[in-house]
C-alpha cells in the first residue's frame, strides 16, 4: 500500500512489519525518528508481544538486543554516528556470538569537530566488524532491506547492518510501498534461534577462545561471510518475486552496458548521479554507475564482472581514511586488480556538504582524474587555513 | 541469622544449600581459579542458593573478570546452568536484555548478571545503573575482592583506603591507596530505591545464601554485594580465606545489611567487634602501616571507617534482623 511517508517512519513501520520482539532505543540525530516511530508503534498496540526498552546508552541499547537475542528472540536497534562507536565493543561482540540482531544505522559523520550531518564515517568505521552490511539508495529500499534483513541474518546466523542515509533519506518524505503484515510474514517465517540460553539445555555462549581455536574460529567467520553472498541475492530475488519490485541484493547496475567510464558509490548519492550520468550521456558522453548494496559482504567478483568492460572507474565515496585516502576505493582497487582499468578516487559530501549535478559535471569537464580528488573542496580555506609542520631537523623522504 | 559458617548439619532448617547432599553444583569442579579463591567460593555458593530457590529455573551473564576467565576457557566450561560472557561493562544491559526476552516468550527464567567490583563499580557503572533505574527484573551479584585482580591487582573504585596495590604502591610519599578516595555501590544501588539490596560475606554461607535465596525470586532489580578476600591480591596463605573474611565482617571494614525499597532494614550485629588492626595484620597489602616504617595514623583512619560502619549500620547490637 503506498503512503506519503518520513523515511524514518517508513523504516519504523517496515521493522514493526517483521515483529522484533526487543526493541531498545536511545536517541541519536538523525536515527531518533525511528526508535520513536516503534515506540508509538508499541504503545498503541500496532506492534504486539514486542518489549521496548529506552536505555541510558547506545552501549546498553547493543548489549539489551545481545541479551534479548541470545535468550531467542528477534531483536531490533538503531544508531548512529557517535552512537556506532560508544557501542563499538558490542557491535564486534554481536557478531562473534553470531546473533542475528538488525540495527539501522543512520549514517552520520564522526568528529571531532562535531557533526550531526550525513557521511558514511560511521559505517566505514565498523567495515570490519564481521556484521553484514547493507546501503539503501532510496527511502523505499531502506524499508525493503529491513524486511529482507531480518531473513538475511537469520540465515547467515549474523547480525545485519542496515544503512540508511542520515536526512537525505531519514527526513525527507517521499512515497513508499509498505507490504501489508500478511505479505511479510509469508516472506519472513518466525525466529528460531540457533543458540539460545535455555535451562532444559544449558550451554555457555561467549567463552574465552585461547591461542589454539582463536584462528579457526576468525577464519570460519570470514567464511561464513563469504558464503552469505549467495545468500544477499538470493533473498533479493526471493523479494522481486514476493513484492514485485528490484531492492537489494549485491548491486544495482546502470546503463554498465554501453558504458567507457563507471561511477561506483553506495548509498543516497547515486540517484543524483544516475541524473546527471543521463545528461551527460544524452550529450555524447558514455558513462554507467554501479552503486553497491551489500558493502559486507564485499562482493569483489560480482564487481569485477560487471566492471570488466569499462575503460575507467571512479569511486565517489562519502568517507575516508586519513592518511591514506578513500576506503571503497582501495577495496574497488583490489577487486578490479589486473584487469588494467584505470581507478580514480573521488571524495564527497563529507559531513553532509551536498553533492550536486553541476559538481559532478564540473569534475567529467576537468579531466584530470588522476589523483584523489575532494569534490567542492574549498581551496581559498585551505591556502587560509593550512600550516606546514616545522620539520627542519629531518629530511622529508615521503 | 547467626555468624555460624555452614549451618548446624543436625537441623535441617539450618543446613546451608551446601551441606546438602543436593546441592546442585551449579560452578562444578575443575574450573582454573587460584587456591584458596574467594570469589569462586561466593559464586558457588551464591549461584547454588539462587538455583535451589529459583528450582533450577536461572540463566547467568557474566562481566568478564577472573570468574569469567576461570570458569569458561574453551574447550572446557565449568558451569552447569545457561551462561554467557558478553564484554566487561555491559553485564547488566545484556542480563536485562535475557529478562526481557524471557519475559516476552513467557519463560520463568530469573536472570542473574555477575561481576567483580571492576566490572561492577567501575565500567559497568553506567550500565548497572540503568539496569537498576529502569527496575529490570535482574540480580546483579558483585563479588568484591576490592581491585582488578584478572589483570594483577590494579585499583578499582572498591580497593580500599591506604591498601597497595599494583598501581597504589606504597613509597615514602604515598601510603598506598589514597584517602578520601572510593564509591558504596551498595549505598549507589539503595539510592535507586530498587526493591532488595544486600551485603555478604563467604565468612556466613548461610547468611549468604539466605540473601541470594531471597533475591532471586523478587520481581524487579536486586543487588547482592559479596566480600571475597582474594590471596594473590591481598596477599595471605591461600588457607585463610574464610578467616579473613570473617575478620573484615568483625571488625566493622565490611557491614552486612539489607534493604528493601530504599531503606536499610536490618543488618547482621558482630558478636564480639575486634580491632581493624587484627584484620589488616593477617594481608600484605596493609603490611606497609606496620614494622619498621609503622603508619599508626593511617590504621587509625581505617579503624575511624570501621567504627563508622558499626555506628550507621548498628553493628554491635541495635537493630535486630528482620
Amino acid at each position: 500500500m503506498l503512503f506519503q511517508l518520513e523515511g524514518s517512519q517508513a523504516v519504523a513501520r517496515a521493522v514493526a512489519l517483521c515483529r522484533p520482539k526487543i526493541v531498545c532505543a536511545y536517541p541519536i540525530t538523525p536515527q531518533t525518528h525511528i526508535v520513536e516511530g516503534l515506540g508509538e508503534l508499541v504503545r498503541s498496540k500496532k506492534l504486539e508481544n514486542c518489549e521496548y526498552i529506552n536505555v541510558e546508552s547506545e552501549m546498553a541499547a547493543l548489549s539489551v538486543a545481545i541479551g534479548s537475542e541470545a535468550a531467542g528472540v528477534r531483536s531490533y536497534t538503531a544508531t548512529s554516528s557517535q552512537g556506532l562507536l560508544y557501542m563499538m565493543e558490542a557491535v564486534y561482540n554481536a557478531s562473534g556470538l553470531e546473533l542475528p540482531i538488525v540495527m539501522t544505522l543512520g549514517n552520520r559523520a564522526i568528529g571531532s569537530p562535531i557533526n550531526i550531518w550525513n557521511d558514511h564515517t560511521d559505517a566505514m568505521s565498523v567495515r570490519d566488524s564481521g556484521w553484514i552490511m547493507l546501503f539503501a539508495e532510496t527511502n523505499q529500499e531502506a524499508v525493503d532491506l529491513h524486511i529482507q534483513a531480518f531473513k538475511i541474518a537469520e540465515k547467515a546466523k549474523c547480525p545485519v547492518m542496515v544503512c540508511v542515509d542520515g536526512f537525505i533519506l531519514t527526513h525527507a518524505y517521499e512515497r513508499v510501498d509498505l507490504p501489508s503484515q500478511k505479505e511479510v510474514d509469508e516472506f519472513l517465517p518466525d525466529y528460531e534461534p540457533h543458540i539460545s540460553l535455555d535451562t532444559e539445555h544449558p550451554t555457555a555462549i561467549g567463552t574465552m577462545v585461547p591461542p589454539e581455536y582463536f584462528m579457526e574460529v576468525r577464519y570460519l567467520a570470514h567464511k561464513r561471510q563469504i558464503d552469505t553472498l549467495p545468500v544477499v541475492e538470493c533473498v533479493g530475488t526471493q523479494f522481486k518475486e514476493k513484492f514485485g519490485r528490484k531492492s537489494g541484493g549485491l548491486l544495482h547496475e546502470y546503463n554498465l552496458e554501453k558504458a567507457e567510464t563507471v561511477i561506483v558509490t553506495m548509498g543516497s548519492v547515486a540517484g543524483t548521479i544516475k541524473d546527471t550520468v543521463d545528461e551527460l550521456n544524452a550529450n555524447g558522453s558514455k558513462l554507467g554507475v554501479l552503486s553497491i548494496v551489500s558493502y559486507r559482504p564485499f562482493p569483489k567478483e560480482a564487481i569485477r564482472e560487471a566492471l570488466k568492460n569499462a575503460k575507467e572507474v571512479i569511486v565517489l565515496e562519502k568517507a575516508f581514511a586519513v592518511g591514506i585516502g578513500g576506503i571503497l576505493h582501495q577495496e574497488i582497487a583490489l577487486a578490479l586488480q589486473d584487469l588494467g582499468i584505470a581507478i580514480h578516487s573521488v571524495i564527497a559530501g563529507l559531513g553532509g556538504r551536498a553533492i550536486t549535478s553541476e559538481m559532478i559535471r564540473e569534475y567529467f569537464n576537468n579531466k584530470k582524474h588522476d589523483n584523489m580528488v575532494f569534490l567542492g573542496l574549498k581551496e581559498d580555506v585551505i591556502d587560509r587555513e593550512y600550516r606546514p609542520i616545522k620539520n627542519s631537523e629531518c629530511n622529508n623522504k615521503f | 541469622m547467626s555468624n555460624s559458617t555452614i549451618g548446624n548439619r543436625l537441623s535441617k532448617k539450618r543446613n546451608s544449600v551446601q551441606s546438602h547432599y543436593d546441592r546442585p553444583n551449579t560452578l562444578n569442579s575443575g574450573h582454573r581459579a587460584c587456591q584458596g579463591c574467594g570469589e569462586a567460593l561466593a559464586a558457588r555458593c551464591a549461584i547454588d542458593a539462587a538455583y535451589h530457590a529459583a528450582k533450577g529455573n536461572i540463566a547467568i551473564v557474566n562481566a568478564t573478570g577472573c570468574l569469567e576467565v576461570f570458569s569458561c576457557v574453551f574447550p572446557e566450561n565449568a558451569w552447569n546452568v545457561p551462561w554467557m560472557h558478553s564484554l566487561f561493562g555491559n553485564a547488566p544491559s545484556v542480563a536485562t536484555g535475557v529478562a526481557a526476552a524471557m519475559q516476552v516468550q513467557g519463560k520463568n527464567v530469573r536472570v542473574i548478571a555477575q561481576g567483580g567490583d571492576g566490572a561492577t563499580t567501575d565500567i559497568g557503572m553506567g550500565t548497572l545503573s540503568g539496569m537498576f533505574e529502569r527496575n529490570d527484573d535482574v540480580l546483579y551479584i558483585c563479588y568484591d575482592n576490592q581491585a582488578y585482580m584478572n589483570t594483577g591487582v590494579q585499583r578499582s573504585s572498591a580497593t580500599p583506603v591506604l591498601a597497595r596495590t599494583a598501581t597504589t604502591l606504597p613509597n615514602s610519599i604515598y601510603s598506598g591507596n589514597e584517602l578520601g578516595t572510593g564509591k558504596n555501590v551498595p549505598e549507589i544501588a539503595i539510592a535507586h530505591g530498587i526493591p532488595y539490596v544486600a551485603t555478604a560475606s563467604i565468612a556466613n554461607i548461610k547468611d549468604l545464601e539466605e540473601k541470594v535465596a531471597k533475591a532471586i525470586n523478587i520481581k524487579g532489580a536486586k543487588y547482592v554485594h559479596i566480600h571475597v578476600p582474594c590471596p594473590l591480591g591481598w596477599g595471605y596463605p591461600t588457607s585463610e580465606t574464610i578467616k579473613i573474611a570473617r575478620a573484615a565482617v568483625e571488625c566493622g571494614m565490611f557491614p552486612l545489611f539489607e534493604a528493601e525499597n530504599g531503606k536499610i532494614v536490618g543488618s547482621t550485629p558482630i558478636e564480639t567487634v575486634k580491632p581493624v588492626e587484627e584484620y589488616l595484620r593477617l594481608q600484605r597489602r596493609f603490611a606497609h602501616l606496620f614494622g619498621k616504617n609503622a603508619n599508626p595514623q593511617a590504621v587509625e583512619e581505617l579503624q575511624k571507617i570501621a567504627s563508622a560502619n558499626i555506628e550507621k549500620y548498628k553493628l554491635s547490637g541495635g537493630i535486630v534482623n528482620v
